[in-house]
């Protein structure tokens, strides 16, 4: 197999850790950061995102969010008229306007984010200005914050980093009564993050606290006591800020798999200083049945090839399980934005000349998705049905960050999520030859 | 500003994609960040299209706006003209790139390009999309007949009797993320052949632009989605003097409408009334068992083209009671208002989806004829819903043939609007039985039961159902419910206890009762009969 690869940009071909590190640039297909309020709006459900942006951006958050059930989501979009853009001062007390209706409609807020969008930032819009006022107008009853989701700086789940990086400043410092805690940083589904405190119970380590939390305003405190670990490999700067705040961030890959999230887990145990022993008492088990639930699915995509376009950033280590314990053939790992220094751990885990690849030409990078005919590629939902027209299995990049798959017992459900559409290819018997 | 949960329409770009990928052989040029690129799924997941749309996107970034953003465009300009190798370009930009002022248009036009460029002004802050699609469709046949408009100023529908050919026609209008435009246009086509009518051009779904420049060619115009279309058709008829008809043929009646209109532009004689024959739907509301059809409460809202046939239906082929009609749609206002006053009704002109919700509830409809919101509105009220109109979701694109227009889509109307009342009755007869040993907790109707999308399974509905006491939170000063009268309340049929829960209320208050027990739900049940 020689992949061409002639299309990409030599001179920033850099060989790190064994992998092939490309860089392209060209049209993009990804979501905006403001995506991630799809996730982050269940996580609180006391905080209320409003989006200061155009129809686009309410238009975008609609299609993502796929449905529609919500009598009155937690999540909205203040959209910018002509009027708006004709003076910067009438902006500003517009929005004002818009949400003190908002939170006289809606008493249960305690946290409002003001979420900046392409065009707000490029008129200038000064939402931490306005969101200083509003918390000192609501003083006691609602805080109010800002950050950006716009697609001229965010990619997809950069916005929760955002989002993250906002609440840092309001969590309280730790004071003498503080103890030693451990900081999973990161949005999990709410099951898997009660059973990830469980085991690290079993390890010892008892104060667990997760950012963020379930309720926006229980913020967890922060200082020298703190050990950060990530749970999602989106969060650099949040992870800048924790570390700012005298925080340790515990290097280790990602909790996906058994492999990631064991690492994860004994990387956390040596900050904590557990012993040997009880880590290999408490997570051995889990592993030996980890592996044994991975087994049917190991068998259905050993040796099949798959492509990873840019999306969530989740493809690196996505690539690291894919390979290491399902035994597929890695052709290209896409993604948006390539953190070295976050991702190093898992570039390490990586075979020998992966092509990673950060940014994106969608055009050509389709070509090499043609030219290369993987078994499966993870994109996102614009491109999934035309390549399933020419039959290419494909997996939503977007469902992996609505499925509960961290951690060492969901590892056998993250392989079930691309086991499946292989699966079905075997099940069909017809397949299309041309379609539209 | 305006604060928006969701919203009807997308943005006008997203119309002027409509127009592009409903169409052979064009590309857009979309002058847009990354996130703008989401627009793809509407057409890869709702429709399932297995072809990207032939779109674009610039992305820029932030990084660029410090440097040479006009370059950027140029780029991308000519790589996509290399790559796709359009028969024309369309060149425009979205909300973010209109404030950063590139004139993508006047960049493409300035290039020298070996392909038609059409500039598309889509002023995204006080636009939507249907206009944008409807701006599209009119600045792409300007851009390309403009300058044929003279040769052909002297049209004459009635040529095709000199010539001794048949009448031919165009159907303007059907687009991609339109509602059944595809069923639609093979319904309307075998309706006018039955008339010895020929389709030239249909457009712009699955047109090219050849196809295009041979609009002027035809007799006479359909305007079959006005608001696609309808700009273009006066165009054509001031510049090429071709006449167009107006008639939507949703329903049996404005079939018969739109054969005689069509007949009477072209001079071609009437035929006698056979619409009973061609439609069940006739028969099918007729028939002894639709008697339990008499009266409904139906409450209908959508694009104006589907809410006002839709009305029409409703009142004069089902025997319906409409207790509201409204649309989204600004551009059509106007006709909206007028068929709503008709029926003694003063028209729902809003695209402020809590407003919607509150007018279904204050209503209390039956039966609610809506979009995909309406939907959901309808579920949370435990109301019976059909999709009449987009936004649209996946389920609202069966595979199976299912047109709205001409006989068929009578028929087809019938059965979507009626088959949830009937299982309005079947839950009703369940609640009957429910004591019965036959009756566990599993066997309902769909109703009440959330569809089975993959993202509905992860996502909680906040609410599902309101009960009385919610009711009370949301509105002071009620008569409360002793549990005697909620108990009687309960005993009538869902799909009509909210009107009763209403009508109630109502009494116990114009009466100064205090408490609503089962002599006050009896008395006022009197008190409205009367
Ligand atoms: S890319 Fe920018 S304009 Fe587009 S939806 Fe995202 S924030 Fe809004």
């Amino acid at each position: 197999m020689s992949p061409n690869v002639t299309n990409l940009n030599k001179d920033q071909k850099i060989n790190m850790s064994g992998t092939t590190l490309l860089k392209e640039s060209g049209p993009r297909e990804v979501f905006c950061g403001l995506t991630s309020i799809v996730w982050l709006h269940r996580r609180m459900p006391d905080a209320f995102f409003l989006v200061v942006g155009s129809r686009t951006c309410a238009h975008l958050i609609q299609s993502a969010a796929g449905v529609m059930i919500f009598a009155e989501p937690r999540f909205g979009t203040a959209i910018l008229e002509e009027k708006d853009l004709a003076g910067l001062a009438d902006a500003h007390e517009e929005l004002n306007r818009v949400v003190k209706d908002l939170l006289n409609r809606r008493p249960e807020i305690r946290t409002l984010f003001l979420v900046g969008s392409c065009p707000s930032e490029v008129i200038k819009l000064d939402l931490s200005r306005v969101a200083q006022q509003l918390t000192h107008a609501y003083k006691g009853r609602v805080q109010v914050l800002n950050y950006s989701g716009s697609g001229i700086e965010t990619t997809f789940t950069q916005g929760e980093d955002g989002a993250l990086s906002a609440l840092v400043p309001l969590m309280p410092e730790e004071n003498s009564n503080n103890q030693e805690q451990l900081l999973i940083v990161g949005t999990l589904a709410n099951a898997v993050e009660d059973r990830l405190k469980t085991l690290f119970q079993r390890l010892g380590i008892s104060n667990v606290a997760s950012l963020p939390p379930r309720k926006s305003s229980e913020l967890p405190s922060i200082g020298p006591k703190t050990k950060v670990l990530l749970a999602q490999p989106y969060l650099s700067n949040t992870a800048r800020l924790l570390k700012d705040k005298g925080a340790e961030i515990v290097e280790a890959p990602f909790p996906l798999g058994v492999e990631g999230s064991e690492l994860w887990m004994r990387a956390a145990g040596k900050a904590f200083n557990i012993n040997e022993s009880l880590l290999n008492k408490v997570l051995d088990p889990l592993i030996a049945r980890g592996v044994k639930a991975l087994e049917p699915y190991k068998e259905k995509l050993s040796g099949k090839k798959v492509f990873l376009l840019p999306e969530s950033q989740l493809e690196i280590p996505l690539a690291r399980f894919l390979h290491r314990e399902c035994g597929m053939q890695l052709i290209e790992v896409g993604t948006p934005y390539l953190n070295r220094e976050m991702m190093e751990c898992e570039l390490k885990l990586l075979p020998e000349n992966t092509r990673v690849v950060e940014g994106q030409h969608v055009e050509k990078q389709l070509d090499r998705v043609k030219e290369e005919n993987p078994d499966l590629v993870v994109c996102g939902m614009g491109l999934a049905n035309p390549l399933e027209a020419e039959n290419i299995s494909t997996k939503w990049s977007i469902e992996l960050v609505f499925s509960p798959i961290h951690g060492i017992d969901q590892a056998s459900d993250l392989a079930e999520l691309f086991a499946r559409p292989l699966q079905r290819n075997e099940l069909l018997d017809n397949k299309i030859s041309s379609i539209n | 500003m305006e604060l928006t949960l969701w919203t009807y329409e997308g943005p006008p770009h997203v119309g002027a994609m409509r127009i592009a990928a409903s169409m052979e052989g064009i590309h857009y040029l979309l002058h847009a960040p990354q996130g703008d690129t989401y627009a793809d799924l509407l057409f890869t997941m709702i429709e399932r299209r297995g072809q990207r749309p032939p779109v674009t996107y610039t992305t820029f970034q932030a990084r660029d706006l410090g440097g040479d953003t006009a370059e950027l465009v140029k780029g991308h300009i000519s790589e996509a003209v290399e790559r796709f190798n359009p028969d024309a370009l369309l060149v425009g930009e979205s909300c973010t790139a209109e404030l950063i002022q590139d004139q993508p248009g006047s960049l493409a036009s300035g290039m020298g390009l070996n392909v038609p460029v059409i500039s598309l002004e889509l002023p995204a802050y006080s636009k939507k999309e249907n206009w944008g699609a409807a701006e599209t469709f009119y600045q792409l046949i300007r851009g390309l007949l403009q300058e044929k408009a003279n040769d052909h100023s002297g049209h004459n529908p009635t040529a095709w009797k000199e010539q001794g050919r048949k009448p031919t026609v165009n159907l303007l209008g059907p687009s991609l993320l339109g509602f059944r435009c595809r069923d639609d246009i093979l319904e309307i086509r075998k309706l006018l052949n039955e008339n010895g009518i020929d389709v030239n051009v249909v457009a712009p779904l699955g047109a090219t632009i050849a196809d295009l420049k041979r609009i002027p060619k035809s007799d006479l115009n359909i305007c079959l989605y006005p608001e696609v279309a309808e700009s273009v058709c006066s165009w054509l008829e001031r510049n090429f003097g071709m006449p167009f008809s107006k008639t939507v043929p949703i329903g049996v009646g404005a079939t018969e409408d739109f054969i005689k209109e069509v007949r009477e532009l072209l001079e071609m004689p009437q035929q006698k009334n056979e619409s009973t024959d061609k439609s069940k739907l006739t028969w099918y509301s007729q028939s002894v068992d639709s008697n339990y059809l008499t009266g409904k409460r139906v409450f209908i809202f959508g694009d104006g083209t589907h809410a006002i046939a839709a009305a029409r239906i409703a009142q004069k082929e089902l025997g319906f009671e409409v207790v509201g009609l409204g649309t989204y749609s600004r551009e059509m206002a106007r006709p909206t208002r007028a068929a709503a006053e008709k029926l003694g009704l003063k028209a729902l002109i809003s695209n402020d989806y809590l407003e919607v919700e509150s007018a279904i509830a204050e209503a209390a409809p039956e039966l609610v004829l809506g979009t995909q919101m309406e939907r959901h509105i309808a579920k949370r009220l435990g109301i019976p819903c059909a999709v009449i109109s987009t936004p649209m979701h996946v389920q609202d694109v069966p595979a199976r043939y299912s047109p709205q227009m001409g006989w068929e889509g009578a028929n087809v109307i019938f059965d979507t609007w009626v088959h949830p009342l009937m299982m309005g009755l079947e839950e009703h007869l369940i609640g009957m039985f429910r004591h019965d040993f036959e009756f566990t907790d599993g066997h309902q109707s769909h109703l009440g039961h959330l569809g089975g999308q993959a993202h509905q399974e992860v996502v909680q509905p906040e609410k599902q159902s309101q009960d009385i006491d919610d009711l009370h939170d949301a509105e002071q000063s009620l008569p409360i419910w002793t549990s005697e009268g909620k108990e009687a309340l309960a005993k009538i049929p869902f799909f009509v206890r909210g009107k009763v829960r209403r009508n109630t209320e109502k009494y116990a208050r114009q009466a100064g009762c205090r408490n609503i027990d089962s002599e006050t739900l009896y008395d006022a049940k009197a008190h409205f009969k009367a």
